[in-house]
């Protein structure tokens, strides 16, 4: 338990200055970062308790926020994102998710692929909408929303697979 | 009593959830009004501290641009000097020192640049220990950069001019003609003058300087030069595209400039308007 507890800190505070440092200044094609914070949304324990994790991803968005003075923009996308997360897991990994302790790494490649596709879509689209704060620039946020969404799942399956455990 | 109990405790999650989302948007609002963003800037020690760290290393690996950048700015500087010995007039140069009027010029580093959002921010290694406070205009050797929003002891942070809610004065270098300076959010290099009058004479190239209606940035100070031009829908009005003689996205030492007689020219405006 307390692994868990000390490898989730870690994760946290290393994404947020990984996220901060360097995939900010990016800025691939002018505009795509990839926004990898998302993977201590995804990789939090399935079964913890949902109240502390709504609150910590709320903490991991604000964190951000700050860094990049933009307000609370990341704060609502991860806590969007952390509050579907319970029926996204269900949609994706079917009912069983919630009896059984099952591990992201074991799990079939094209549930893994859902879960993650649509945890990244949904919360660069809270994202960039709210960045851009306007109706007008729908079709700016969806263009954003997709690049950046490309580029933060590989980024993810990447780094799923170049740190996962191999257990048997 | 109990039912209500019991529905609180059913529902924390989602309570939480619209409490902590509530929270969120209002710190969105708050970031796009200006000058009200009070909460979360990284104008504070802990996001600042990391900045600076990081950009002591970054800095370092620009060293040598960073050197031609002064050495340019010191050759200007020599020319003007050696004019003013030569003759009596001196000429108005496209330089950041040609003004008129009390100005004080602070250094400063920029330790985060961001340029890829619709509302772009820097932060600078100096506050207010060293001078620096809310609306004094930032600028490098080569054009203008922005206005200080926010400070702390130690740390401030700039509205870049790469920003939807910078408006700055400008004008055209060989008329008087000014207009608004804005940025669109698409390129960090191009920014629009708008509401020029179709009266104005435009040339592609022509150079773009600060105009003297404002009292942040003192008149004169190259901008970037013309790179296209349409009217807009009444036709009346001229969308200028501008390059920007500064390289947004490549910031190392900036100038902070404070206006010695703001206050006093503020106080003016303010016993005529209440007049």
């Amino acid at each position: 338990m307390n692994s868990k507890l000390f490898s989730n800190i870690a994760r946290f505070v290393i994404l947020v200055f990984l996220q901060v440092l360097i995939l900010n200044n990016i800025n691939f094609a002018g505009y795509v970062n990839p926004y990898l914070y998302v993977l201590f949304i995804l990789l939090y324990p399935f079964a913890g308790n949902q109240s502390l994790f709504l609150f910590l991803s709320f903490l991991l968005g604000i964190s951000i926020d700050v860094f990049e003075d933009s307000g609370g923009i990341n704060a609502a996308a991860c806590l969007v994102a952390a509050f579907v997360r319970p029926n996204l897991l269900r949609f994706s990994f079917g009912i069983s998710y919630d009896h059984q302790n099952i591990r992201l790494a074991n799990t079939p490649f094209g549930a893994k692929l859902s879960y993650i596709l649509i945890m990244v879509l949904l919360h660069h689209f809270v994202l960039f909408s709210l960045e851009m704060f306007s109706l007008n620039h729908i079709l700016l946020i969806l263009k954003k929303t997709l690049f950046s969404s490309i580029f933060t799942v590989i980024l993810t399956l990447l780094s799923l697979t170049l740190f996962s455990k191999k257990y048997r | 009593m109990q039912q209500i109990f019991n529905f609180l405790i059913r529902n924390k999650n989602s309570i939480l959830f619209l409490f902590l989302f509530v929270v969120s948007v209002f710190l969105t609002i708050q970031n796009h009004s200006f000058h009200k963003s009070r909460f979360v800037s990284s104008a504070n020690s802990i996001t600042g501290g990391v900045y600076s760290w990081s950009s002591n290393i970054n800095t370092y690996l620009h060293l040598d641009e960073y050197n031609e950048r002064l050495l340019e700015e010191n050759n200007k500087l020599r020319n003007i000097i050696s004019n003013i010995n030569d003759s009596i007039s001196v000429e108005k140069q496209l330089d950041s020192t040609s003004f008129e009027g009390d100005y004080l010029f602070r250094t400063a580093r920029v330790i985060n640049n961001n340029f890829a959002k619709i509302d772009n921010y820097l932060t600078l290694n100096r506050g207010e220990n060293s001078g620096i406070k809310q609306e004094y205009g930032v600028i490098t050797s080569q054009g203008i950069v922005g206005i200080v929003d926010r400070v702390n002891n130690e740390y401030s942070r700039v509205i870049s001019i790469l920003n939807s809610r910078s408006r700055i004065n400008a004008q055209l270098s060989n008329t008087n003609h000014f207009g608004s300076l804005v940025w669109d959010g698409k390129n960090p290099n191009i920014v629009q003058l708008i509401d020029v009058p179709r009266q104005a004479p435009l040339k592609k190239g022509d150079t773009i300087i600060t105009g003297g209606r404002s009292l942040i940035f003192p008149e004169g100070l190259p901008i970037g030069s013309i790179k296209d031009f349409t009217l807009d829908q009444t036709q009346s009005y001229y969308t200028i595209n501008i390059k920007l003689f500064n390289d947004m996205t490549n910031i190392g030492y900036v100038y902070v400039i404070e206006n010695v007689n703001k206050d006093a020219i503020e106080e003016l405006q303010d016993t005529t308007n209440e007049q």
